[in-house]
């Protein structure tokens, strides 16, 4: 016989499972409830950069706290989460784009948070496969990686011994005051997170959540070929721009010496597949920085759908329309990093206690206004 | 859009050059066509005819000489790492660099590979694919006074066995794990087919000083002091250890069908591209013959080639169809008279490898997780081998209904050869002759 849990979680990625664990550390108990498998959507398809982002206050705060407590869960994660802090580097292609670095540096020190000036004959000692007459860059020393599906699958290990479920293969068709509806029948519950990721508004149609198509490389082991995780400045340029179709230099080490390969960005809705032509575009553009990628093995190409929003900013929190319906959801690129922020924060909204950070700016209020 | 155009263009393009894929050349050459037909291999004949131009049996010599002098433009040492099915394009990578090859249409046959069901040390340097033996013999390999095993299922343990014989080895066993009742049943039915049972007769004739056994199979492999492999050897109820130096196992074959798979062909859950009576898949531009449409050797994979190659360029090759129908009736008894037995797939310890680029061992997967799980919480099949070994392998041990999504390229590649555009799509006017 099952008992209602006290919270059902929509989703079984990075973010639902984060948020059924810190909810489980509550004394809540929970249910996830999976569609597929876990970790095996968005949170599979993205490169596992844990960065401070500075481009907003709201994403400073955000991310921010996520990676302070990355850090204070990193000992117990295991070994296959592949967690390391090797840092980043934000490469300069131009003197413009130098010029906003000092800015920039001054911001995250601001915030507690590591960062140097990085001159262009730096950049090819920190990375010597940098081709010369790059302008410089923001050195972020403190940045981590990690491999998203394991770390997810942790996270449910977790909420399972805090006594929770996790249920895969089951796909919530519709929400409702008591509890949701799936493909298997009704399941009650005190309270639902939708956590569903680029799907969230299939269930909720008033949240502007669409997807946006990214593709990912990755090589054969070429140990030390780059040494840290390396974007392009004009990063946020692809990142938020709202042209349809968007690449930039984005380059990352795997523990296993393999290098992966981004990125891109694309508005074309569910379209499963494969753009030969992007990925020429989105790799050409990695080797204008890394002249020596083109003779590198590539073995492994593939494509997944980010939770993209018009402000850029996540919706976190209650949902007005709903008395026991909350949502975390729609982080774009950056669900890995928050998904740790995230969680805390609706669970402290949850269990109505002091929020870590102002949680005005995720309140999914907003997009109803 | 992309305006660029493709380096260059053919009517037919035959991906794979052993036997359907030559027959594909021949029938297809037979008009005015521009035909291209490409292999990995440095020359013709595919795994079955391997350095076939030198050694290998007549009609292979006749047919890769007819190819050549029938206008087909050959392509060796060449590997497909791309493809787009509905723009039409081949992205074909060699020694000179990528090209990409625009075709009419495309006919796949592109074969099959070993499957291999692993047993605790079957990492072991000496431990080998029966497929394996087979290519390293016609490469040129002696085994003189080296003490062989042979086992695992299916008719290609006679051929290995008898070339084994003749490069010099001492062939320890022959030990075929179908049960002597299931051999027997299968082989009396072979009256139909003469030609079979003359072959698999004049085979074992090649080496009867060794004794044939059905219902065995290895159970583990350890090594000896002296460099030698013990073989723990079993029938189900005794087990006895067996010394050699070389290990045989096979277990069937596979399609290798990625390139297929990748265009977005239909497939059976094992990989076989399901091909319609003229050899069309489930694509209009694309046609399959051979292994590649279900294990079922040459003489079905030549029939398959030339019904493939003929209705490419539009004729209706109605005549060689029944014959094909007959030796496709008989590839699917015989792949059910040898399907490995359950004990096959229970001998795995915790510690016993089952991926070999990552290292991963059967104690981290669970069978109960499905393909996409496995490799995205092991990383078993994420390696340089792209899962071509380990995944077929593991559907067979966890009893997976099918085998993961293929991932391009669709053969490991240098990043500078996808940094090239694709060309444009390119409009074809279909024509029936």
């Amino acid at each position: 016989m099952r008992t209602p849990p006290d919270a059902l979680i929509i989703g079984g990625g990075i973010i639902g499972s984060a948020c059924a664990f810190f909810l489980a550390e509550r004394g809540l108990k929970v249910e996830v409830v999976e569609a597929d498998i876990a970790g095996g959507g968005t949170t599979a398809a993205g490169m596992g950069h844990l960065a401070v982002m500075d481009d907003s206050p709201a994403q400073f705060d955000l991310t921010s706290l996520s990676c302070r407590l990355w850090d204070q869960l990193a000992d117990d994660l295991p070994a296959q989460a592949e967690y390391v802090r090797d840092g980043a580097i934000w490469v300069a292609e131009t003197d413009d784009e130098a010029a906003m670095v000092p800015a920039k540096v001054a911001r995250y020190r601001a915030r507690g948070v590591a960062a140097e000036v990085v001159s262009g004959e730096q950049l090819t000692e920190l990375e010597p496969q940098l081709r010369s007459g790059l302008a410089g860059g923001l050195l972020l020393p403190g940045d981590r990686v990690m491999y998203p599906p394991v770390v997810t699958a942790w996270f449910l290990d977790r909420v399972r011994d805090l006594g929770g479920e996790v249920i895969y293969g089951c796909e919530v068709t519709s929400i409702e005051e008591r509890g949701v509806h799936t493909k298997s029948g009704f399941r009650a519950a005190g309270l639902i997170v939708n956590a569903a990721g680029p799907q969230a508004a299939e269930l909720i149609p008033e949240l502007p959540i669409v997807p946006r198509k990214g593709h990912l490389v990755i090589t054969d082991r070429h140990p030390g070929f780059v040494r840290r995780q390396m974007l392009e400045l004009g990063y946020l340029k692809s990142a938020h721009g709202s042209s349809d179709e968007s690449i930039a230099f984005n380059v990352q080490p795997r523990v296993t010496g393999q290098v992966l390969i981004g990125s891109s960005r694309q508005h074309v809705g569910w379209d499963r597949s494969f753009d030969h032509r992007l990925v020429a575009r989105m790799l050409r553009r990695a080797c204008d920085f890394l002249p020596g990628l083109g003779a590198l093995t590539a073995i492994r190409a593939w494509f997944g759908f980010r939770p993209a929003t018009p402000d850029n900013l996540p919706l976190i929190g209650p949902w007005p329309r709903q008395s026991n319906l909350w949502v975390a959801a729609g982080h774009e690129g950056l669900g890995h990093t928050a998904a740790v922020g995230t969680a805390l924060l609706l669970s402290q909204l949850i269990v109505e206690d002091e929020p870590p950070i102002d949680p005005v700016p995720f309140l999914p209020e907003r997009v109803l206004t | 859009m992309s305006e660029k155009r493709a380096d260059r263009r053919a009517d037919v393009i035959i991906v794979g050059a052993g036997p359907a894929g030559l027959a594909a050349a021949l029938e297809a050459s037979r008009g005015s066509s521009s035909v291209i037909l490409l292999d990995e291999r440095p020359g013709a004949g595919g795994q079955i005819w391997r350095n076939a131009t030198l050694a290998g049996p007549p009609q292979a010599r006749r047919r890769i000489q007819q190819v050549a002098t029938a206008g087909v433009e050959c392509v060796w040492s060449a590997s497909v790492i791309s493809a787009d099915a509905e723009a039409r394009w081949l992205q074909v990578s060699t020694e000179d660099g990528s090209q990409h090859v625009n075709f009419g249409k495309l006919i796949l046959a592109t074969g099959a590979r070993e499957l291999f069901l692993p047993f605790p040390g079957w990492t072991l340097p000496g431990v080998v694919g029966v497929g394996g033996l087979q290519a390293m013999i016609k490469s040129g390999a002696r085994l003189t006074a080296q003490r062989v095993l042979i086992t695992g299922s299916g008719p290609l343990l006679l051929p290995v066995a008898a070339l084994a014989k003749r490069a010099g080895a001492r062939l320890v066993e022959v030990a075929e794990q179908t049960p002597a009742a299931e051999l027997a049943w299968f082989t009396q039915g072979l009256w139909r087919h003469p030609d079979k049972l003359w072959s698999a007769l004049s085979l074992r004739a090649r080496f009867l000083s060794t004794p044939y056994r059905a219902g065995r199979w290895v159970q583990s492999v350890a090594a000896t002091e002296g460099d030698r492999l013990r073989v723990c050897m079993t029938d189900g109820k005794r087990e006895r250890e067996v010394e050699c130096d070389l290990l045989a196992a096979s277990y069937g074959l596979v399609p290798a069908s990625e390139l297929g798979l990748m265009l977005g062909c239909e497939a059976t859950p094992e990989g076989a591209l399901i091909v319609d009576s003229s050899q069309h898949t489930s694509l209009l531009q694309v046609l399959a013959a051979g292994e590649v449409c279900g294990v079922g050797g040459a003489d079905l994979a030549i029939i398959e080639g030339r019904i493939a190659g003929a209705a490419a360029v539009g004729r209706e090759p109605t005549k060689w169809k029944r014959q094909r129908d007959k030796l496709r009736h008989f590839a699917t008894a015989m792949g059910e008279a040898f399907a490995p037995r359950d004990e096959l797939k229970n001998r795995m310890r915790e510690d016993t490898v089952v991926c070999r680029c990552e290292d991963i061992p059967w104690g981290v997967v669970d069978a109960d997780a499905g393909p996409r799980s496995t490799k995205l919480m092991t990383r078993c099949g994420m390696g340089i081998c792209q899962g071509r070994t380990c995944m077929p392998m593991l559907k067979e041990l966890c009893g997976w209904p099918e085998l993961p999504v293929v991932r391009p390229p669709i053969q490991p590649a240098r990043v500078a050869a996808l940094m090239a555009e694709p060309p444009a799509p390119i409009h074809v006017v279909e024509t029936v002759e």
